[in-house]
């Protein structure tokens, strides 16, 4: 009977035994040996970027030549002033902008350098002077009698990082109310030279609801290319009718002309490469109308969309780059509908006589002179005239790029950016919003990389990715730090650095190796292992946990 | 001493086909430095006319077999030092390719698309032979220092631009021949190292591939000869092969300066029998269906030509209307032939008609009899029996009745099919016959391909059948392509052949001859450059069942599930001894019979 006993127990701890080496040591290894590898990412790190608080700072140097301030003015002056404002656009969504203003008086060199009365010298001269960094400003403030200034003009912003402002105060006020005064003067064209929080509003208006913005802002976001490492330029002459026309133009002079100097000067921003093409027999998908009083024909601007369609089919986006494309087309009308001319919604003509359509490029219709085409012989050859083409097309291009024109108020005179297209404080404007966005793409692109890990489990993370994705996030708290800083230029680098790193993490294709392996094929393939396995085990579970409450129950019977 | 003067002997024969225009006495001398070869008197293409052009070209050729070939040839040339400039402006050439060319560093492109197989036995020899399938070819230039990752770019690029699944070339379809492909155009790289190879012979070609095909032309399909390309017709024929060929070419006679050109060629062949209720008569609209044809504006020449000559060179057998605008007489692949010009610039020609539809009528009786085979061809197929060997065979035929000639024989062979060179045998006539050179690169599983070349001299009139074995080797089931029954493509081998003409050729300069003798740079007047493909072949594996892994999967848990309930039944169950009891029913019925015959119960 003992032996019997001992026997069962000895059954029952066997069971238990193995039990517990299946659990223990069995299905750790199952899940062990068919688990898909991933490398530990900084998930903490990444959900902390999910809510997005930026501090921007701009430093202002504000400088006051003689005779703007009286020597107790002067004595009263801080050396510093910041004006902050916060701004949160929702509950993940914010930033913080400050300005830094530094009160000083012009030095010997600024003063003989704002003595002269050729501005665009004294601009140069200052810009010499101070050689400001990228991402911060001069502001100068000169007397009232000074003749740099032509009346009736209070400021001018120069073609550096420089402006001038008239000082228009009453020379017995106190300090403060001075500054209080010149400020909101002095912030009106940092804002113009620099950011606004709408620009900055927009720069992250991926992350927010469309209608919380500014619509001149918003408007000019949807028109700009997102940011991007590089972008390919290609100018095409569409010919639809080699048999009359005959087209030259003089593309390689143009471009070397009007648009290198301005891709120069943007290079630090991104890649660009530069082609051109002809392309004929292209025809327009629209047909125009005839119009009769001026024997003419015209497109109505609303017919302008249905344009591109047909003509992207024969453009032959860059098939040897992942950049986008931007392009820009001249149109040269067919024989049987030139002249052709752009129409308003007015009934207007377009003065250009071309359009943009939105992160896509420009197109541009040029007329040939036909009138006196009895005694010429066909085809006609054509020799382009490139500069009003590229006027138009260099304009067109800082849109796309989203240089926008500033709202300035009437007597704030702005330098003209000379043979660059493009001024240095347009350059800082575009880094602000750039960084900006390259920040607030990162962090979506890690966050939902994150989100995608989180709900997919068969996503394979291989230590490359991972170190990209450690790398990004490393740049991207470098960016912010920076942009706290107010150090403009090594945080977009350290932006632009994460958003490659984020970019080739998020779409490296082994994420996709293992994508489709549905549960219910692993299950139908691991059932006949595990359910004759199983079964035993559970049923002696079962077993023992039947005798053990009979043996709990029997004695409380006996009581 | 053997050993010197086999080397001596591959060395002339890479200098014949590298140089065509090289001095055929030049046996003995090892090629100089590279740069020299103006000295020694190499012929380049020439070209006057400076500036990029167009030239369009269509060449009809009746067939013996009276199938009716034409061919489409489209010529754009672009003046542009591509490889130093970073900005560039094209004009006519098509910036596609023209970015291509310039990112991948490519000296040299040929690419063609084939649907059917041209029999050069009842058709005589192409211009330009394609193999069935996709083929690509490239010379890179020296600049590249990553050849087979650039050259995995490209085909990925090539892939997308011309809608093709050339993405599925990789190292396993890959080689590098060093003899058999040379440049055609202007080049100062011999290194064969700069050279890659693949062909697809699974490519099946159809209208998305030629879509981009006419897109890269400046007319498109709007104009010119590319009007008649309509895809109903073309792939509604025994033969259709596409091509693009990208060369650098000498800008003018002095070739001080290089220009890049890009030759699209197409080739169909109708059959002209079966369409055309037996006559063998063809027009351009039967063959088209379409007629109304101008020259494309932007060409600086547009010409059709019309094959006149016959084996029977007394009697002319047909009429070709309307009246052509010039014959001449052009000395092409070795012989004569006499072809009416129809010069699409001419107004003259389409003073008459304002649709032009040229038509050939045949007078009489038709030729009849067995068509005359060609100086050269081939055959091959796959004999043995049984899913473990087998051996490759081809015949290459040399119908010259005097003359011997050699050809570089090339082979690839996928790494699957395990070939034995051991059992490599040469046969003419009977008799051993030894190359006098062999490249064999072994393949490497799932990494390389076999590739073998061998130099063959042909013996005049004769036929020489090359034999090599080889076993089939299993595949890893997930290798195996969608529909594996249906075979394994071998893709075609290629023999590529200097023959020697019959008469001799004037080489005159190249811009006055047709597009279609200039393709291969050739101006030697004794001989003619041949490559031809053989068939490619369907090989059938070892196919397993595909539904063995999940089999597999469960017979090995069961065995284990067995194995494992056994022991875990004599671990957790206890054995006893069983009392017998009463019962039994036996046991009753015996004891009753005991009982009754009155013995003591059991």
């Amino acid at each position: 009977m003992a032996g019997a006993a001992s026997e069962a127990l000895r059954v029952k701890y066997t069971a238990l035994c193995i039990a517990a080496i299946v659990l223990v040591v069995g299905l750790p290894l199952w899940w062990k040996t068919t688990e898909t590898y991933r490398a530990s990412l900084p998930y903490s790190q990444i959900s902390k970027l999910d809510t997005l608080q930026l501090h921007l700072t701009l430093s202002v140097d504000v400088v006051f030549a003689k005779g703007c301030l009286t020597g107790e003015q002067q004595r009263r002056l801080p050396a510093t002033q910041s004006r902050e404002k916060e701004v949160t656009l929702n509950s993940k969504t914010s930033f913080l902008r400050r300005y830094e203003f530094k009160y000083r008086g012009a030095t010997a060199q600024e003063e003989v350098a704002l003595g002269t009365h050729n501005l665009p010298e004294t601009d140069e001269e200052l810009h010499w002077l101070n050689k400001a960094s990228v991402g911060s400003l001069f502001v100068y403030i000169i007397p009232e009698a000074s003749s740099l200034l032509a009346q009736g003009v209070s400021g001018y912003i120069g073609k550096h990082r420089a402006a001038v402002l008239k000082a228009a105060w009453d020379q017995g006020l106190r300090t403060e109310d001075i500054l209080t005064v010149l400020l909101g003067k002095v912030e009106q064209i940092v804002q113009a030279m620099a950011f606004t929080d709408d620009t900055i509003s927009t720069a992250l208006s991926d992350r927010v609801p469309i209608g919380l913005f500014n619509k001149d802002a918003f408007a000019d976001n949807r028109r700009a290319f997102k940011s991007n490492l590089g972008y390919e330029i290609t100018f095409s002459l569409l010919n639809p009718d080699p048999k009359y026309h005959d087209l030259h133009w003089n593309i390689e002079a143009a471009v070397d002309n009007y648009i290198q100097p301005f891709l120069d000067k943007l290079a630090f921003v991104a890649n660009f490469s530069v082609d051109s093409q002809i392309l004929y027999y292209v025809i327009l998908g629209v047909t125009p109308r005839y119009e009769k009083s001026t024997s003419s024909y015209t497109l109505k601007v609303n017919s302008l969309p249905h344009v591109i369609n047909p003509l992207e089919a024969r453009l032959g986006s860059g098939a040897a780059s992942l950049y986008p494309v931007l392009n820009f087309l001249l149109y040269v009308p067919e024989h049987s509908h030139s002249p052709l001319y752009l129409q308003n919604m007015d009934g207007s003509r377009v003065t250009t006589n071309a359009f943009h359509s939105p992160r896509w490029g420009g197109i541009m219709v040029y007329n040939v002179d036909n009138r006196d085409e009895g005694y010429r012989t066909f085809p006609l050859h054509v020799d382009i005239d490139m500069v009003p083409v590229m006027e138009v097309f260099l304009t067109q291009l800082r849109l796309l790029f989203g240089i926008s024109k500033v709202s300035m108020p009437e007597d704030v005179h702005l330098a003209s950016p000379g043979t660059e297209g493009l001024t240095d404080w347009e350059l800082d404007r575009l880094l602000w919003t750039r960084t900006v966005e390259n920040i607030a793409t990162v962090s979506g692109t890690l966050t939902s990389l994150a989100q995608l890990l989180d709900q997919i489990g068969n996503i394979v993370i291989n230590d490359n990715v991972a170190s990209e994705v450690y790398h990004a996030v490393d740049s991207v708290q470098a960016a912010m730090l920076e942009l706290e800083a107010g150090r403009l230029e090594s945080a977009f680098r350290a932006s632009k650095d994460a958003i490659t790193s984020s970019e080739k993490a998020f779409f490296d294709p082994s994420l996709l190796h293992l994508l489709y392996f549905p549960d219910d094929q692993k299950f139908a393939i691991y059932i006949p292992l595990f359910l004759p396995m199983a079964v035993p085990i559970l049923l002696s579970l079962i077993k023992i946990a039947k005798e053990q409450k009979q043996r709990t129950k029997e004695p409380t019977k006996n009581d | 001493m053997a050993a010197v003067r086999l080397l001596g002997l591959v060395s002339s024969v890479c200098l014949v086909l590298l140089r065509p225009g090289g001095s055929s006495e030049g046996e003995g001398k090892r090629p100089g430095g590279v740069g020299d070869w103006a000295a020694e008197g190499f012929r380049v293409p020439q070209f006057p006319e400076v500036g990029d052009g167009l030239r369009e070209e269509l060449v009809i050729a009746p067939l013996q077999s009276g199938d009716v070939a034409a061919t489409f040839q489209f010529r754009t040339r672009w003046d542009s030092e591509l490889l130093r400039k970073k900005v560039s402006h094209y004009r006519l050439f098509p910036k596609a390719l023209g970015q291509v060319i310039s990112k991948y560093s490519v000296q040299e492109l040929h690419l063609s698309f084939t649907h059917g197989f041209w029999r050069s036995r009842s058709w005589g020899h192409p211009f330009l032979q394609a193999p069935a399938g996709a083929e690509l070819w490239v010379w890179f230039q020296d600049s590249v220092s990553n050849v087979d990752q650039t050259w995995k770019e490209l085909t990925n690029i090539l892939s997308g631009i011309f809608c093709a699944s050339l993405n599925f070339i990789d190292s396993t379809n890959t080689v590098t021949p060093t003899a058999s492909f040379k440049p055609l155009g202007l080049s100062n790289v011999t290194d064969h190292r700069l050279l890659r190879y693949a062909i697809l012979p699974r490519e099946i070609v159809c209208t998305e591939n030629l879509t981009p095909w006419k897109k890269l032309l400046p007319c498109g399909s709007r104009a010119g000869l590319a009007v008649l390309l309509k895809a109903e017709r073309l792939f509604h024929s025994s033969y259709h092969s596409q091509a693009v060929h990208i060369r650098p070419v000498c800008r003018d006679a002095q070739c001080l300066s290089v220009s890049w050109e890009l030759r699209q060629t197409l080739t169909v062949v109708f059959d002209m029998f079966s369409t055309g209720q037996g006559r063998r008569d063809w027009s351009l609209f039967k063959m088209f269906t379409r007629t109304g044809l101008e020259a494309c504006p932007l060409a600086s020449q547009s010409k059709i030509y019309v094959d006149l000559s016959s084996k029977d060179q007394e009697n002319k057998l047909f009429d070709v209307s309307p009246p052509p605008t010039s014959v001449q007489e052009v000395s092409f692949q070795g012989d004569r032939r006499q072809y009416a010009i129809f010069d699409l610039q001419d107004r003259e020609l389409f003073n008459s008609s304002r649709n032009l539809n040229i038509m050939l009528k045949w007078k009489g009786l038709q030729e009849k009899g067995e068509p005359l085979a060609p100086v050269l061809y081939t055959e091959r197929y796959i004999s043995g029996y049984g899913l473990q060997k087998g051996e490759l065979n081809t015949v290459v035929y040399n119908h010259h009745l005097y003359r011997a000639f050699p050809i570089i024989f090339m082979e690839t062979v996928p790494w699957y099919l395990r070939l034995y060179v051991h059992t490599l045998v040469i046969t003419t006539k009977g008799k051993e016959n030894k190359p006098s050179y062999i490249h064999y690169q072994p393949a490497k599983d799932r990494l390389q391909p076999h590739l073998l070349e061998m130099l063959i001299q042909l013996p005049a009139n004769s036929a020489t059948k090359i034999t090599v074995q080889f076993e089939r080797a299993l595949l890893k089931w997930t290798e195996y392509p969608p529909d594996p029954n249906h075979g394994f493509y071998v893709s075609p081998s290629t023999v590529s052949a200097l023959i020697p003409s019959v008469i001799g050729m004037k080489t005159d300069s190249m811009e006055e001859r047709p597009l279609f003798t200039t393709l291969f740079p050739s101006s030697d007047d004794s001989s003619y450059f041949v490559r031809l493909y053989t068939e490619p072949l369907l090989v059938n594996l070892p196919t397993p069942d595909f539904s063995m892994p999940y089999n597999v999967i469960c017979l090995t848990c069961t065995v284990v599930a067995v194995g494992y309930g056994s022991f875990y039944n004599l671990l957790t169950r206890t054995f006893q001894r069983e009392e017998p009891r009463t019962g039994g029913l036996a046991r009753r019925l015996a004891n009753t019979i005991r009982k009754l015959r009155g013995v003591p119960p059991l």
